[in-house]
């Protein structure tokens, strides 16, 4: 139905509901928005509407329609807990109202609650209602298309399962070696045409050679050493052939694991940080190590090996009917027995192979969380507890592959006794052919040569049902990493920042992690060149909010601007060069101090490497090292202590030259006479950069321009130190908490370090 | 402490109002279960409207009526925690996988990211997390029906 009048502003509302709505609607009046609701306010699954017209608030629930006229004062308002989003409809004297949905529909419920409050302002005030010139996403306020409600920057999670054909798409990977392939394919089709050649020759040898000479007649030498030359030459270009083809395809199906293995963990990099927050580290490495292996290993050799077989099977079939067609359909009559009986087995394999991965994965996974936890596993004295979950996991994966093998054992014998029969079946039919004189000795012979290899190929095949679904469900799990979009999407049009001054805006940034809200409509102003102290309790959301500037994350509502640009619509890799993190727990890979130093600018050279360690206070204690700048660091840096370890992550924070700096409890995981030492590289470090600083050692923040204190997720109070005791708000309440901590502190020496738990 | 003595009340705006033993309010008041899952009838907390820990029961059966019954209305407009009665259909075997079910709380659907959003609970118990973040709770696999739990297991 046309609705000239209503605006684009919303997209159509479902047939149903304008039914209903066209007999309620006054005339000229025009929806503005519209919410459909999912739940009633038991929160039981029911369907509802609400609309916002230009005069009034209408609903429909329970089958009844109610109104409410726009009136100053009332106001919708929102909330949401849970995974539920609830608009209340309340007034000064209470509320009148209260509407439940499911968080799939917050984005319509935030737009209603917006138009709700413009309709209400333009009716009491009269004036024309004013909006932002452009419609803006309501997750990200970015501009939208008009009458849409997806944001093309959002990215839209996608509900479309990959397809089942899983192993199909591993062509994209076989597409760069096609012309290998293909010389492999006809080595394959000329290798089991060659192998095809002796039992023919069987045929002859019997009717021109053996029989005659049973009936009285001489052997023909010549014919003899014709045939048995035959039958040597097939040989050797059966195995000459047969080499060729192996090797081909053993290089191409391992080209194509490799491309597999590397484009796989390319891809994993660039997922976000809350891709790797969901993820075991056990899983993810078992999905790129063994699960590749196995695709490579069925690539290279049973899907070869099936190949072959369905060619040998085609060849000897057309070859049997050429022979003679009566038997060769009597030989052929058990194929679609054993093709039946391998599809029915087939699904019952495959769910319990995924099974089975799935149940390795939890194997790795308690080891993978095991092995890095040791200290505590062994200071609690759990080894035993540990020893059970891991057995556990192990008899749990016994259950599974107990039950699977119980099919699985009984498939083999079955296609072996299927065999049996069809070869009884053959000598049965063929001796009463020769008894009619309908074929000769020579041609049942052949057809017992022809079939004896054919049905143990038959048998060989059905081991491809196995091997397939293992590797389809290897490839499945391969390309659930693949099909991942990145939670932080590189821009279709990117803009690129030639240069960088500094300044970011955060504009009612929200982020919401699982359903819970951890950061909610933080408006953030830091200039070029200033320092930012972030305060507050843990859990306040002050690593979040560092970790959306970041853009480890991205906002889930509202913007982050670097420069008066949204750090979405620039490259990920140009947009983090920079920015320098020196967080409180420094990584060094495994290498040298140098190469550690030199992490994010692996060109640098050696003496720009000393300068930063000399500016992060980090050359002498490097020097006094056995190889100084060439000392290996481990794993997680042993052999060095924290703060020597902070001050080379201050270095490869510096070395970089970031505008923007990040410092994220630098200093907390050290003592105080380590953090005087840090802080005089942190000093240099800041100097001439835009710095946010997180610190729970209030003391720390003392060079800070401006500090800004969060709570539950809100900026709740910003200026400087003296302000903000001055104000005796949050801040006044944190630093006398410490201030009483650190008096503490000269009966008991021990830091007031909060320890400080990983939060998003 | 059983029960910190307070006494609670609902205001016009629908909110529970808190007033502690020493005669503090405290508007807006949240009941918490402290082990949800695990224990739901032991441990509910009240906090209040900046998250502060305000009143504290063992056990909600041991509250006077009045209180006990604010707090299940008030909990039962906040938790959300549909429980499978079958499973109807599933869009595919793959993540991401659209499920048709029926619930508890009448007909609804699911969207399953990954099978890792399934978490098992001791007592055969599974939390199945769908991709708002709603948490739809089985009660116990074996007592499904048989097509569920087909359709279920090709996930486990």
């Amino acid at each position: 139905m046309p609705q000239p009048l209503q605006a684009d502003r919303h997209p159509p509302l479902p047939a149903h509901w304008q039914n209903r709505l066209d007999n309620t609607l006054a005339a000229g009046e025009t929806i503005e928005a519209w919410l459909e609701t999912d739940l009633d306010p038991q929160l039981r699954f029911a369907p509802g509407l609400l609309v916002v017209t230009g005069h009034r608030l209408l609903t429909w629930h329970d089958g009844e329609a109610r109104s409410w006229p726009l009136q100053p004062g009332l106001r919708l308002e929102h909330h949401d807990h849970a995974g539920v989003g609830s608009l209340e409809l309340v007034d000064d004297q209470g509320r009148h109202a209260l509407w439940r949905y499911t968080m799939g529909r917050n984005l319509a419920a935030l737009r209603l609650a917006g138009e709700f409050a413009l309709q209400r302002d333009s009716l009491t005030s009269g004036a024309p209602i004013v909006r932002d010139s452009e419609d803006l996403c309501p997750k990200c306020k970015a501009p939208l298309p008009p009458g849409e409600d997806e944001c093309p920057i959002c990215t839209t999670e996608g509900s479309t399962p990959p397809s089942t054909w899983t192993l199909f798409r591993l062509w994209r990977f076989a597409r760069p070696y096609k012309g290998r392939l293909l010389a492999g394919f006809l080595l394959t089709l000329a290798s089991t045409a060659a192998t095809l050649v002796p039992p023919y020759l069987t045929m002859p040898l019997m009717d021109e050679i053996l029989i005659p000479f049973q009936n009285g007649q001489p052997i023909d030498r010549d014919l003899v050493t014709l045939y048995l030359g035959g039958l040597f030459g097939a040989a050797m270009l059966a195995w000459i052939l047969g080499w060729l083809r192996t090797y081909i395809l053993a290089l191409v199906s391992e080209r194509i694991g490799r491309d597999l293995r590397t484009a796989t963990y390319e891809h994993l990099l660039g997922l976000s940080l809350e891709y790797f927050g969901g993820k075991r580290t056990g899983d993810l490495m078992a999905r790129i190590g063994s699960e590749t292996d196995r695709i490579n290993v069925f690539l290279s050799l049973h899907l070869l090996d099936f190949a072959t077989d369905v060619l040998m099977i085609a060849m000897t079939s057309a070859i049997l009917f050429s022979i003679n067609p009566w038997l060769a359909l009597v030989t052929l009559l058990p194929l679609p027995f054993i093709a039946w009986l391998i599809h029915t087995v087939r699904d019952r394999l495959r769910t319990g192979f995924e099974k089975v991965d799935r149940v390795w994965a939890e194997v790795t996974n308690v080891l993978a969380d095991t092995i890095p936890g040791i200290r505590v596993v062994k200071a609690f004295a759990q080894e035993k507890r540990e020893a059970g979950r891991f057995r556990d996991a192990n008899k749990h994966n016994l259950a599974l592959n107990d039950k699977l093998n119980r099919t699985w054992s009984l498939f083999g014998p079955t296609v072996t006794l299927m065999t049996e029969i069809g070869l009884l079946v053959v000598w049965a039919f063929g001796i009463w052919q020769i008894s009619h004189n309908d074929i000769t000795v020579g041609v049942l012979t052949a057809f017992l040569a022809y079939i004896g290899r054919f049905y143990t190929r038959l048998d060989s095949m059905s081991r491809i049902v196995s091997v397939t679904q293992k590797a389809a469900a290897g490839a499945k799990r391969i390309f659930d990493i693949l099909d991942h979009v990145s939670s932080v999407p590189e821009p279709t049009r990117p803009v690129h920042l030639d240069r960088v001054e500094g300044r970011i805006t955060l504009k009612q940034a929200s982020f919401r992690y699982g359903t819970r809200a951890v950061t909610r409509g933080v408006d953030l102003t830091i200039a070029p060149g200033e320092m930012v102290g972030l305060v507050g309790h843990s859990g306040s959301g002050k690593s979040t909010l560092v970790n959306l500037i970041c853009r480890f994350y991205d906002v889930s509502e509202g913007a982050v601007l670097i420069d008066g640009v949204d750090v979405r619509s620039v490259p990920v890799a140009e947009y983090r060069r920079h920015i320098g993190l020196v967080l409180q727990e420094p990584f060094l890979f495994f290498g040298t101090i140098a190469e550690n130093i030199a992490y994010g600018k692996p060109e640098a050279t050696r003496a720009e490497i000393i300068a930063a360690a000399r500016a992060a206070h980090a050359h002498e204690f490097i020097l006094r090292l056995p190889q100084g700048y060439d000392s290996l660091v481990g794993e997680r840096g042993q052999g060095l202590s924290g703060g020597e370890r902070q001050r080379i992550s201050i270095a490869r924070a510096l070395l970089i030259d970031p505008k923007i700096l990040i410092l994220d409890e630098a200093t907390s995981s050290v003592d105080t006479e380590t953090e005087k030492e840090i802080q005089k590289a942190l000093d240099n470090l800041v100097r001439g950069r835009t710095t946010i600083a997180i610190a729970h050692r209030l003391s720390t923040l003392r060079k800070a321009d401006r500090l800004v204190v969060m709570d539950r997720g809100q900026v709740v109070e910003t200026g400087n130190h003296d302000a903000l005791i001055a104000a005796e708000g949050h801040y006044y309440k944190l630093y006398q908490a410490q201030a009483r901590n650190v008096d503490n502190e000269d009966a008991d020496p021990a830091a007031p370090v909060v320890p400080k738990t990983p939060t998003v | 402490m059983a029960h910190s003595g307070f006494t609670l009340q609902r205001d016009t705006f629908g909110r529970l109002v808190l007033t502690g033993a020493d005669g503090e309010r405290h508007e807006g008041v949240v009941p918490v279960r402290a082990f949800p899952i695990a224990a739901p009838d032991e441990g509910l907390s009240l906090l209040s409207g900046d998250g502060h820990e305000v009143g504290w029961t063992d056990s909600v059966a041991e509250l006077p009526a009045t209180e006990r019954a604010l707090i299940e209305e008030e909990l039962a407009g906040r938790e959300f925690m549909p429980v499978i009665d079958a499973i109807v259909e599933v869009s595919s075997f793959a993540c991401p996988s659209t499920w048709q079910l029926r619930t508890d709380r009448g007909p609804a659907e699911l969207l399953l990211k990954g099978e890792e959003d399934i978490r098992r609970l001791p007592g055969g118990r599974l939390l199945i997390a769908d991709s708002h973040g709603i948490q739809f709770l089985i009660r116990d696999v074996a007592a499904l029906d048989r097509h569920s739990r087909r359709l279920l297991d090709r996930f486990l």
